[in-house]
């Protein structure tokens, strides 16, 4: 009886149409990486059980160093440009707008303001710097910078963030708090790592009960 | 292996003398390739999520200059939690009295059962938790007793000043508290 004779296949299978979907995916991942900008400030910041993920538009970041030190952040361009031009007009700083707005990070006196800025980007480190003033109450500096900031984003919501380093002791951080709470900005957020919840505990009942957590 | 076809295209008849190129395949094994590609995914996936910050909201109360301002609250229902050096937890019930008798220590692992034990005990709409962070605490501490407001789900804290005699009794109390470790 003739058996019906079936076509010998090879095992090679053509794997071209299998790397061009590794490689599409691979492009896709590099792309939307966004790798953490080499931070000129060293800050380790303590975890919570937080799950909302920070902000990070419109994001107004004031960063506490190890030592107490106060900088501050931006990412807003155009609110950058309103920012100097009203401390220029307000303070007579002499500051360079260009340089203010192309500068990642703010943490010098206001009277040493101009000559912060003209430190090359690479040079400016957080531990040489002598950090936005904020531990005499009567001159609070960073009264005046959120001050400003709020203004110029006036009409519009900012994010205001705060990240401490663990070591940093709680008057640099009161001082901030205050600043905040002198122009009636009594909501902000704080940066942590993630951190999972305790087993046993309250609030993980509470997940484990299928309940939104109100944050 | 991966070798390139270099025999121009066949066709071509060469003379009696010239040896024929064997002729290869123009087909590249792309498995190391694939494999490599599938790496770098994987890199790159958990780089990407693993650096995810979360944000803890905060909410601070209105400072009122008046005393008939301010939040009134229980005097039962309160517990008064303050952070001292070393990651050293003090607490105490209600008022604080003239002699500090009611002043206990604690640490951060001790401090959620006793939050658990005075919300066992308290009616949910007097329980009221006040923080009161010294010079000497750090930016974890005070996020730390925090994040135990939102574990233990306590729903009304308030992050408040510091007096000076209650300075000064952590300070003491640590000082105390220090030898004995």
């Amino acid at each position: 009886m003739g058996r019906a004779k079936l076509p010998r296949k090879s095992t090679n299978i053509d794997m071209t149409a299998m790397c061009d979907v590794a490689f599409l995916l691979l492009s896709f991942f590099i792309l939307t990486t966004k790798f953490k900008p080499a931070e000129a400030i060293a800050v380790t910041t303590p975890s919570s059980v937080a799950a909302k993920v920070a902000p990070d538009k419109d994001v107004v970041l004031i960063t506490i160093d190890k030592d107490g030190k106060v900088f501050l952040t931006m990412d807003n361009e155009q609110i950058k440009e309103v920012v100097a031009n009203s401390l220029n007009n307000t303070m007579n700083l002499g500051v360079d707008v260009n340089a203010f707005k192309k500068a990642g990070f703010y943490g010098a006196p206001f009277s040493g303001l101009a000559s912060f800025l003209q430190i090359p980007e690479e040079k400016r480190k957080g531990d040489l710097l002598p950090g936005i003033p904020v531990k005499d109450s009567t001159d609070n500096q960073l009264n005046t910078w959120i001050r400003v900031i709020k203004d110029a984003y006036l009409g519009k919501k900012m994010n205001l963030l705060l990240k401490g380093d663990n070591a940093s002791k709680f008057p640099a951080f009161k001082a901030v708090i205050d600043a905040f709470k002198k122009n009636d900005e009594q909501k902000f957020q704080m940066i942590t790592n993630p951190e999972s919840v305790p087993t046993g505990s309250e609030l993980w009942k509470l997940t484990m009960a299928g309940e939104k957590r109100d944050e | 292996m991966a070798e390139m076809d270099t025999s121009s295209g066949g066709g071509h008849k060469k003379g009696p003398g010239v040896k024929k190129g064997k002729k290869l395949s123009t087909r590249v094994d792309l498995t190391p390739m694939v494999d490599l590609g599938f790496l770098l995914i994987t890199f790159f996936i958990f780089t990407t999520t693993m650096s995810q910050p979360t944000a803890l909201k905060l909410m601070l109360p209105k400072d009122a200059d008046k005393p008939e301002e301010q939040n009134k609250a229980k005097e039962s229902g309160v517990i008064t939690l303050l952070l001292g050096k070393d990651n050293t937890v003090f607490y105490y019930e209600g008022q604080l009295d003239n002699t500090a008798s009611n002043f206990k220590s604690s640490n951060f692992s001790g401090i959620r059962e006793v939050l658990l034990d005075k919300k066992s005990r308290t009616p949910e709409k007097d329980l009221v938790v006040v923080l009161k962070a010294s010079s000497e605490s750090t930016y974890k501490n005070v996020v730390d007793i925090l994040d135990e407001m939102t574990i233990n789900v306590l729903k009304r804290y308030a992050l408040v000043d510091i007096t000076a005699q209650e300075e000064e009794l952590v300070k003491i109390s640590v000082a105390n508290a220090a030898p004995a470790n």
